[in-house]
């Protein structure tokens, strides 16, 4: 069996009930973008699974309603904030920061009424 | 990547980017910064005088919930000498507010204040259930956006408050500017960026998170964990706002400081005194005395046509042919009778 990450997901401000009203999961992630997603780059070498590929992930597995109101663009809509182990994702490099066992990635939506 | 120090205290590991500056800064600062610049805001605008009652208009969801903790750690750090209040609206929409008024009376417990707590039903003889079930979806936003505004200066006067603060952060207001842009709508484009507006007689009501990105409202009530209420209007959405907002989310993810640059935008536009003059000026509404540009206020005009439409409803029911039971009619009976006399218990304040 190909190897996995064991995360922690949480989702606030809204946003856990695209995911069915769950807001805090802890998931097994492939380690690996499988090379069905990423684009015949030349390379053979197995990408490591980043934020970016969650994303996806998220969205194909875990999410049980609305997708656009989660993912726009080959990332997160605008206006969800993302943090990594309690850091703004911005500081981590966003999509591209790759992931490892035992992170907590926490998303939480602006977009509710205040 | 390597952790990031803090930009500030040069110390500590920093956990967020700031929207407006693009500086890294790490939790403590973080936490100052924010309060620090409410504190500059509220000063340099003059908005508190010592003694002053103050209602903070407070729905249960993010920004009125950090507006009331951020409020009363400044009055105490910088002695203010406010007295502050929450006041809440029931707008009656069953599923929604009635789960977000449970956070505001936790928050009444937490931080130790006053909690009133005024409905559509008993200012105006309407829930927001029944006007929907009524209007329909469509519109209803306009409704409650103008019987909230009616609303608030109601409770105000019955709390004795001088003044009323609202959560509006700098993302509201920018999206405000952008409609009032769009809708040409040169009255309120002139007046939505003031900080502080007051009507002739009514109470002064102010933004004291006017600056305030709503990234780091948000960010502020994760990591301090303040408890509030997140779930969508059943109602919702106010489209046009919607397009708005994502046109302005999508500006801030290419920019950030899109959201102020749109703020002084609108602060620097002048409306010329000839078109000024030929607005209209402030009168009061002949049926319920709150101030209004015509005869009728907004929310009379609303609800005079709510009533029309009840009236024709009745009146097709019990002309319509027997086949119609009798009890159908009795129901429609009694709900005109109870918004007619619920008008008359209608709080009013002069």
């Amino acid at each position: 069996m190909a190897a996995t990450l064991n995360l922690k997901v949480e989702f606030g401000g809204g946003l856990e009930l695209l995911f069915d009203n769950v807001r805090s999961h802890r998931i097994a992630l492939p380690a690996h973008v499988p090379s069905s997603r990423v684009p015949d780059s030349g390379s053979r070498t197995p990408r490591p699974a980043n934020i970016t590929f969650l994303i996806h992930w998220l969205k194909d597995n875990l999410l049980k309603e609305r997708a656009e109101l989660f993912v726009e663009n080959e990332t997160v809509r605008p206006g969800i904030l993302v943090l990594v182990n309690d850091t703004d994702w911005e500081l981590e490099g966003e999509g591209d920061y790759e992931l490892k066992s035992g992170d907590e990635i926490v998303f939480i939506s602006t977009l509710h009424g205040g | 990547m390597a952790p990031k120090h803090c930009g500030l205290c040069q110390d500590a590991r920093a956990i967020l980017k700031r929207p407006k500056t693009g500086q890294q800064i790490c939790k403590d600062c973080f936490f100052y910064v924010f309060e620090e610049e409410v504190h500059n805001t509220i000063t340099e605008a003059g908005l508190f005088r010592p003694g002053d009652r103050v209602a903070i208009g407070a729905s249960g969801g993010k920004d009125s919930t950090v507006l009331a903790y951020v409020m009363k750690t400044l009055n105490e750090r910088y002695n203010y000498g406010l007295e502050l209040f929450l006041l809440s609206i029931d707008e009656g929409i069953t599923g929604y507010r009635d789960d977000s008024l449970k956070t505001v009376k936790r928050n009444q417990v937490q931080y130790d204040m006053p909690l009133k707590i005024l409905s559509y039903e008993e200012l105006y003889g309407w829930t927001m259930d029944r006007i929907v079930s009524s209007i329909g979806k469509k519109n209803n936003c306009t409704f409650c956006g103008v019987f909230r505004r009616q609303a608030l200066d109601r409770g105000a006067c019955a709390l004795k408050v001088d003044h009323i603060v609202t959560g509006h952060n700098a993302d509201d207001i920018a999206e405000t500017v952008l409609m009032n842009i769009m809708r040409g709508d040169i009255a309120r484009l002139g007046r939505c960026t003031s900080i502080c507006t007051q009507g002739e007689d009514t109470i002064r009501r102010s933004k004291p998170f006017k600056y305030a990105y709503e990234k780091e409202i948000v960010m502020y009530a994760y990591f301090k964990k303040l408890d509030y209420f997140s779930t969508e209007c059943i109602y919702s959405p106010d489209a046009y706002r919607g397009h708005a907002r994502s046109f302005l989310k999508d500006l801030e993810a290419a920019r950030p400081s899109a959201i102020i640059d749109i703020i002084h935008s609108g602060e620097a536009f002048e409306v010329k005194e000839e078109i000024k003059a030929a607005q209209k000026t402030q009168r009061t509404c002949r049926r319920c005395g709150y101030m209004s540009s015509n005869e009728l206020c907004k929310a009379c005009t609303l609800l005079e046509g709510l009533e029309r439409r009840l009236r024709e409803t009745v009146i097709s029911s019990l002309l319509d042919p027997p086949a119609a039971r009798l009890a159908d009619k009795m129901l429609v009976l009694i709900s005109l009778i109870v918004t007619v006399l619920s008008r008359e218990s209608k709080i009013i304040c002069r």
